[in-house]
């Protein structure tokens, strides 16, 4: 699959080229690499807000568009991009109400979603009376709340400080455990994608290439004491490793 | 659980004590006095100046002479003053509903905003108080709507501008997410588009309150009805009754004010989550 943006035109810039994944149901993967090397490009394609140039993006044998509007799709952004003129509880029920379900459906399933994020006593809130973490965990219950089946993340916690960050690693990881959903997560932290994948996908860049698919065999679950696991650390040398490669071999390459 | 420090933020702000009566009224107090002081000694040094340098009563009246004959003239003034609301309100109402109504259709049908646009233009650029003597005969020198029309002119266009402003300027980001959802272009248009444009709508809506009353008199200048407001002023200037017409114009002054706060209200009962409304309740 490639995908290439003003295609036939002076200015055409190749994104991504030659990519060829499969992520099976269930796992966590994370898409790693340096700004530029078209890994929100790859999550966008998977998520059909945009579509690739050559090739198809195949979710249980439908094409991506055929599962966006099947709603198997839950989204979650750097930004949390609440409404500002809904209360949390009615942020989470959005697409709920979209897709057409009842009052009573919609109700039991906001609270079930903020128990999950464990912002029960937050629903009669406005986005702006939180904090940016507690605002990614409601961007992260809307997601979950119409029971996606893949979960497709975009940076998400990019813009949170070191330890905010860390205590949403650890609760997107419980969270995941108990929804079981397929995560696509574009993170450009090392020991973020090393701490919560079950595979790292890494990048390099000009254009945009697979450089290598790295087994993340950290026991499982992953807790606290991860982060002091010498397996964490020999992954995260393996995947800085493969990223110094990528970007080699870029520089070896023809210029784009 | 470990999310104390995360939830502490807003938790502490609930905590905040509540600020007592007194210092409530000390609050107000800090407020509302210095323009009242600044409007007392206007009015003291106004009555000081005509006074002092005995200007003519029919050049400017004194504050004390203006007040009587406010006193004495209110039966004719009032009614005056509500039958030129009417009009203005009457206009304001046409024509930000047209605005709104053209607003939408541009929103959702591109060309209807690229054939519509030079024509939006064109009627701001022109002065649009200069059309009065021919709506007064297309409607009739006395016909209320006369003046209504004159208004809804004035007030559409700033409320078309803004309204589409506000369904197209929508954040790229929030869009999306409704893709993902795939919602149809008219869940867009109510759940996103429409409520992103509130503030933008209501921006426009005050701005156009104090000027559909302006639009309103000036269009009586150039005749109406015995009854209207601007008649009335443009009668008792020409009569070198300044009194009386000052009178009128503190009338008209209310009329804006008074316009303008029900507006105030409208927003903040419609947007209590927008951030002009969030800043004035935190001081």
């Amino acid at each position: 699959m490639s995908k290439v943006f003003n295609q036939g035109r002076d200015n055409r810039v190749s994104a991504l080229e030659s990519i060829n994944l499969e992520i099976d149901s269930g796992e966590f993967v994370s898409l790693l690499g340096p700004s530029g090397c078209g890994k929100s490009t790859l999550l966008r394609l998977i998520g059909d807000l945009t579509s690739p140039s050559t090739g198809a993006v195949l979710v249980n044998g439908k094409s991506a568009a055929q599962a966006r509007r099947g709603r198997e799709y839950g989204m979650v952004f750097q930004q949390a991009t609440l409404y500002d003129w809904r209360t949390v509880s009615r942020n989470v029920q959005l697409p709920l109400e979209i897709m057409g379900h009842s009052r009573e459906q919609r109700e039991a399933r906001t609270q079930e979603m903020l128990k999950l994020v464990q912002l029960e006593s937050f629903g009669r809130h406005y986005p702006w009376q939180l904090s940016g973490g507690m605002q990614q965990r409601v961007a992260i219950a809307r997601a979950l709340a119409f029971q996606p089946s893949i979960l497709l993340m975009d940076e998400p916690f990019g813009a949170l400080d070191e330890m905010t960050r860390e205590r949403m690693q650890m609760e997107l990881l419980r969270i995941w455990e108990q929804t079981k959903n397929t995560v696509v997560f574009v993170t450009h932290s090392i020991p973020e994608a090393v701490f919560l994948s079950s595979r790292v996908v890494v990048m390099s860049a000009r254009p945009g290439r697979i450089a290598g698919i790295i087994n993340i065999d950290v026991p499982q679950p992953r807790n606290f004491e991860t982060r002091e696991h010498p397996r964490f650390f020999e992954k995260i040398t393996e995947v800085r490793e493969c990223l110094r490669q990528g970007e080699t071999n870029t520089h070896k390459g023809p210029p784009s | 659980m470990s999310q104390v420090a995360d939830l502490a933020a807003p938790i502490e702000q609930e905590l905040l004590p509540q600020p007592g009566a007194a210092s409530r009224w000390r609050d107000r107090l800090r407020r509302f006095l210095p323009p009242a002081i600044v409007f007392v000694l206007a009015l003291v040094l106004w009555e000081a100046v005509v006074n002092i340098f005995h200007i003519e009563g029919f050049l400017l009246p004194k504050p004390s002479v203006i007040a009587a004959t406010f006193i004495a003239e209110s039966s004719v003034v009032f009614p005056a003053g509500l039958f030129t609301m009417r009009e203005a309100v009457g206009g304001f109402v046409l024509g930000s509903l047209l605005g709104i109504a053209i607003a939408l259709a541009t929103a959702r049908w591109a060309a209807v905003a690229e054939g519509m646009m030079p024509f939006a233009i064109a009627v701001n650029s022109t002065p649009i108080v200069a059309l009065a003597p021919i709506m007064n005969q297309w409607f009739g020198i006395t016909n209320p709507l006369a003046k209504m029309s004159i208004v809804a002119v004035i007030v559409f266009f700033p409320v078309m501008i803004n309204t589409v402003k506000g369904l197209t300027q929508v954040d790229a980001a929030a869009l999306e997410l409704m893709r993902s959802y795939a919602a149809t272009d008219l869940a867009v248009l109510l759940r996103v588009r429409i409520p992103n444009s509130l503030p933008y709508l209501f921006s426009a809506l005050k701005v156009s309150s104090t000027l559909s009353v302006i639009g309103a008199i000036v269009s009586e200048y150039f005749g109406g009805s015995r009854e209207a407001l601007g008649v009335y002023i443009s009668q008792q200037a020409a009569l070198f009754h300044f009194g009386e017409a000052w009178s009128a114009i503190i009338i008209a002054c209310l009329m804006g004010i008074a316009f303008y706060a029900i507006l105030l209200t409208l927003e903040r009962l419609i947007m209590p989550w927008h951030v002009s409304i969030r800043a004035t309740d935190e001081e």
